[in-house]
């Protein structure tokens, strides 16, 4: 037989795949920056996030580093007692005057831009808290609360409150930037665990179908029609409440998010005939559905990612705007939310914390769109 | 070409080119395509897939994904006018009135929300105004005269309570409602069974002398070009390499592509049948019945008998091909003797039960039978690199084997199946159709299975492909003395491989035995009508099983 018309495709380059993506990765790589402003939301979203991971060695009340006495101290994450410096607190106070006086006058110290941390209370705030943006006020105005007025050393930008205070004198820029890290960690790991109890569960339902399929479904149904918020509620008063607490009972109810896609495409791609000739190979149902059948379903789980992600930080926050998220202290930007509203006469602490909200769910939302287009196949398989 | 032909000619293709542009680069599919079609005759556009033959034939109407595609290049004169030019009104008043379409695909061609009636009655109040309580007596003419039984009682059937060839029946139905002067056939029966196509190209030869219609047939399938075109412009890589009266170019073909799709039949002989061969595999009275299921308690009222008591018997080294339409239950049988599907009856694989077996005590037999499935785009995973879809099995019956060992195996199996090793590491998608059959070939293969199973291996291949396939499965045979449980529609194809053959009819055997003797001399009046059907394209008694 000639081969003379064999439409042959073999002309790329052989050999192992160069780069750890594949061809179809980087296709969609390539569509994910072609959308301009889901790439850049996700630099900048990026960037923030990890900036908000250092948020100790950016706002913090403890210098980074410091040298006493020809020792090199770790303040940000070594707990020193007072008695250290000739003090007599179990934790050492380095904004104290007679302490800060004290290391300064045997070494040195490298402070954190912002010299507050999400709980340090200004002690030197000119009126009655909540005091407004330094900028918005003279110096001698805002200089007033310290001892020796504008001339006072502390009265520098380190200790000034850009975004004002809190109720509680409390800087609301430091607490803006652990609450915004708090936002995103605990939509994270709400998205993360949800994500692998929905696509496990959607897997399975899709899969074997049938009875398991109906029990699992009627499951769902009276499942997913329970009030969450009374639930919410109720466990509250039980449980002490707290991060992991939280994320527990939120995760009781988001994992079913996921549940409806993973179980369509599971239920599209069983009977698929790769999958029969897997099966006709003898592999077992648990490698079928992890190697063959998860990757159809990732595409449409990763697309849901952003999506419920902005959707876990949003229902955190209305959660701690009605003072039953995290442990009172805590950074959060619902209770921002809340002392503005119990604060109109101080703007400041509604309008940051509208805007770090807006931008941060923006952002989520921008590079959900562009994932979307990155996943979509009509654009991976033109 | 003079002057006068062209005055004559109904539909004028000049010169036509078409490129698609994707990703900054453009991508030419046809180049300078020029043929001529005159009232009353049909001419057909032969070519292997990615021949350029059906873009050349939507362009008539200007059909594809503009912008996407563009025209450098072209004319296309219908009756005097340019329709590369033409805007969209002017295109809307000539598609579906004085040129219409019939696509090959009729499950997915007509609209599954709307009754037939509901779909022929919008073409002809479209272009002709006809009224829609008047429309009825002219829809039951037009499937009368397509050959829909009962068509006063089929007008308010939906598309899924027809049959393929019911559908493609009342495609034409719609094509033909305005009277056209031109018909396009896009592959119209290639989805179709034999028996059916037979149907179809008998009722589009009968309504093309009746209406003096002319035709423009796109088809892969020699043969039926040889039954029903006037004239032939022979395809590839979207130049016409050869055009000519049909029977020019059948006795004397001129040009080296058209001798290669000529020559491209299935050829060979099947092994011969030896008697003292060792049974691999052995089946007695097997049955898979579905329940069917009703009422509130989900009683089973009845069952389908998929496959209805079925016995055979198949030894080393040869072939046993199982024939019959689609829903005769063939690849259930198949199915069932590899254990995939839940059956009843005695199967033996080498003299153990295995009926008996779960799928769990299945596995160590797993690599001794392995199974080609039809479709190549279907059956290799799109996320997988080839060498990791080749070596899948060997991870589970291969423990042993280190991951280099397994790459070697992996390469031997291509290189067995006639691809290169070294493009193992790319993905399935850059492979072509008759690339990928040989890859799931090579992913049985690579196991050294003693029965391997072929549902339709060949079905979804061109021409040319094919025959490849057939050699290469038949060397494969001789070679490692494999045994063959082959699966096909096309006779052809079973006729080259098996030496064993068996015709099925709704789960039931309708004749069994030896190869020459079911082609040379069928019995039953149902192997017959099958027989003229695949080899002769035509109808006979006995095969109006399914319309």
């Amino acid at each position: 037989m000639s081969t003379a018309f064999d439409m042959s495709e073999a002309t790329a380059p052989t050999g192992r795949p160069k780069g750890w993506l594949s061809p179809m990765n980087k296709r969609r790589w390539s569509n994910f920056k072609a959308n301009r402003r889901g790439y850049w939301s996700l630099w900048i979203f990026l960037v923030l996030f990890a900036l908000s991971l250092c948020a100790e060695l950016i706002a913090n009340d403890k210098p980074i580093i410091a040298s006493y006495n020809g020792e090199i101290l770790f303040p940000v994450v070594v707990d020193y007692p007072e008695e250290k410096f000739g003090g007599f607190l179990a934790e050492t106070n380095y904004r104290d005057p007679f302490i800060r006086d004290e290391i300064e006058a045997n070494g040195w110290m490298i402070w954190p831009p912002i010299r507050y941390s999400f709980l340090t209370a200004n002690s030197f705030i000119p009126h009655s808290a909540p005091t407004a943006p330094f900028w918005t006020m003279s110096r001698e105005e805002y200089c007033s609360g310290y001892p020796q007025g504008v001339d006072d050393p502390d009265c520098n930008w380190h200790n000034l409150n850009w975004l004002g205070t809190d109720d509680q004198a409390r800087d609301v820029m430091a607490r803006m930037i652990y609450g915004f890290r708090i936002s995103v960690l605990f939509g994270l790991a709400l998205t993360f665990f949800s994500a692998i109890v929905g696509v496990a569960s959607g897997a399975v339902q899709g899969f074997f179908g049938g009875w398991t399929d109906l029990l699992m479904q009627r499951f769902i149904e009276v499942w997913s029609s329970m009030p969450v918020l009374y639930v919410l509620l109720i466990i509250a008063a039980v449980l002490p409440p707290g991060f992991w607490v939280l994320l527990g009972i939120m995760l009781l109810f988001s994992w079913t998010a996921f549940v409806g896609v993973v179980r369509a495409e599971f239920l599209r791609a069983r009977n698929f005939e790769y999958v029969n000739a897997a099966r006709a190979l003898g592999i077992g149902n648990t490698t079928i559905m992890y190697r063959h059948l998860l990757p159809n379903a990732m595409v449409a789980t990763l697309t849901f990612l952003p999506f419920i992600l902005s959707g876990s930080i949003t229902t955190l926050t209305s959660l701690d705007f009605l003072g039953f998220g995290l442990p009172p202290g805590s950074p959060s930007l619902g209770e921002m939310i809340a002392q503005g509203k119990r604060n109109l006469q101080a703007p400041w602490l509604g309008l940051t914390a509208f805007f770090s909200i807006s931008i941060m769910l923006s952002l989520l939302i921008f590079i959900g769109e562009a994932t979307r287009d990155a996943f979509d196949p009509r654009k991976t398989f033109r | 070409m003079s002057a006068e032909t062209v005055n004559n000619a109904l539909l004028s293709v000049k010169d036509l080119a078409v490129t698609f542009h994707q990703d900054g680069k453009a991508i030419p599919a046809v180049k300078g395509v020029s043929f001529d079609i005159n009232p009353g005759e049909t001419v057909a556009l032969v070519g292997e897939s990615g021949s350029g033959k059906s873009v050349s034939a939507l362009s008539v109407l200007k059909l594809l994904p503009y912008p996407a595609a563009s025209h450098p290049s072209g004319e296309i004169i219908f009756k005097g006018r340019n329709l590369l030019n033409a805007g969209t009104r002017e295109l809307r008043a000539v598609r579906g009135n004085d040129i219409t379409m019939i696509f090959q695909e009729p499950m997915t061609s007509l609209n599954p929300l709307h009754t037939v009636e509901r779909q022929i009655t919008e073409i002809l109040s479209l272009h002709q105004g006809v009224r829609k309580t008047e429309a009825r007596g002219r829809v039951i003419e037009l499937l009368k005269q397509v050959g829909i039984r009962n068509a006063e009682s089929r007008v308010t059937a939906f598309p899924h309570e027809l049959s393929g060839g019911q559908r493609q029946r009342v495609m034409i139905a719609m094509a033909l409602a305005n009277r056209p002067e031109l018909l396009i056939a896009d592959e119209p029966t290639t989805a179709l069974d034999v028996t059916v196509q037979a149907q179809i190209l008998e009722l589009l030869a009968e309504l093309k002398t009746r209406h003096k219609m002319a035709m423009l047939f796109i088809t892969h399938d020699l043969g039926i070009v040889r039954k029903i075109a006037d004239k032939v412009c022979v395809m590839t890589k979207g130049e016409i390499v050869e055009a000519g009266p049909t029977e020019a170019i059948f006795t004397d073909p001129q040009h080296p592509y058209t001798k290669h799709l000529l020559a491209a039949e299935p050829t060979g002989r099947p092994p011969k049948t030896e008697k003292a061969a060792k049974t691999v595999m052995e089946a007695k009275d097997v049955r898979v019945w579905f329940p069917i299921k009703k009422g509130f308690m989900r009683k089973v009222v009845d069952h389908v008998k998929a496959v209805d008591g079925i016995s055979l018997e198949l030894k080393s080294g040869q072939t046993l091909g199982v024939v019959g339409e689609s829903g005769s239950g063939k690849t259930t049988l198949g199915l069932a003797l590899m254990r995939l599907i839940r059956s009843e009856g005695e199967i033996l694989f080498d003299g153990q039960r295995i009926d008996t077996r779960s799928f769990a005590e299945m596995k160590p037999l797993r690599s001794e039978m392995q199974v080609v499935f039809q479709d190549p785009y279907g059956s290799l995973s799109p996320r997988m690199s080839i060498a990791e879809i080749v070596g899948e099995g060997l991870k589970i019956h291969g423990a042993e084997l280190s991951a280099d060992q397994r790459d070697d195996r992996v390469a031997q199996a291509l290189e067995e199946v006639g691809l290169d090793a070294g493009t193992r590491w790319r993905y399935p998608h850059e492979f072509s159709g008759g690339q990928r059959q040989r890859i799931a070939i090579a992913r049985a293969m690579v196991l050294k299975p003693r029965f391997v199973m072929l549902d339709e291996p060949t079905s979804a291949l061109d021409m040319s492909v094919q025959a490849q396939v057939v050699d290469l499965l038949r060397d494969l045979q001789r070679k490692h003395d494999l045994a063959y449980l082959f699966i096909s529609h096309d006779l052809k194809v079973v006729r080259a491989l098996a030496n064993e053959v068996m015709v099925m009819r709704t789960g039931k055997v309708v004749e069994q035995g030896a190869a020459e003797d079911i082609f040379d001399r069928p019995k039953t009046a149902y192997t017959k009508a099958l027989m003229a059907a695949a080899f002769d394209m035509e109808t006979r008694p006995g095969g109006e099983m399914s319309e």
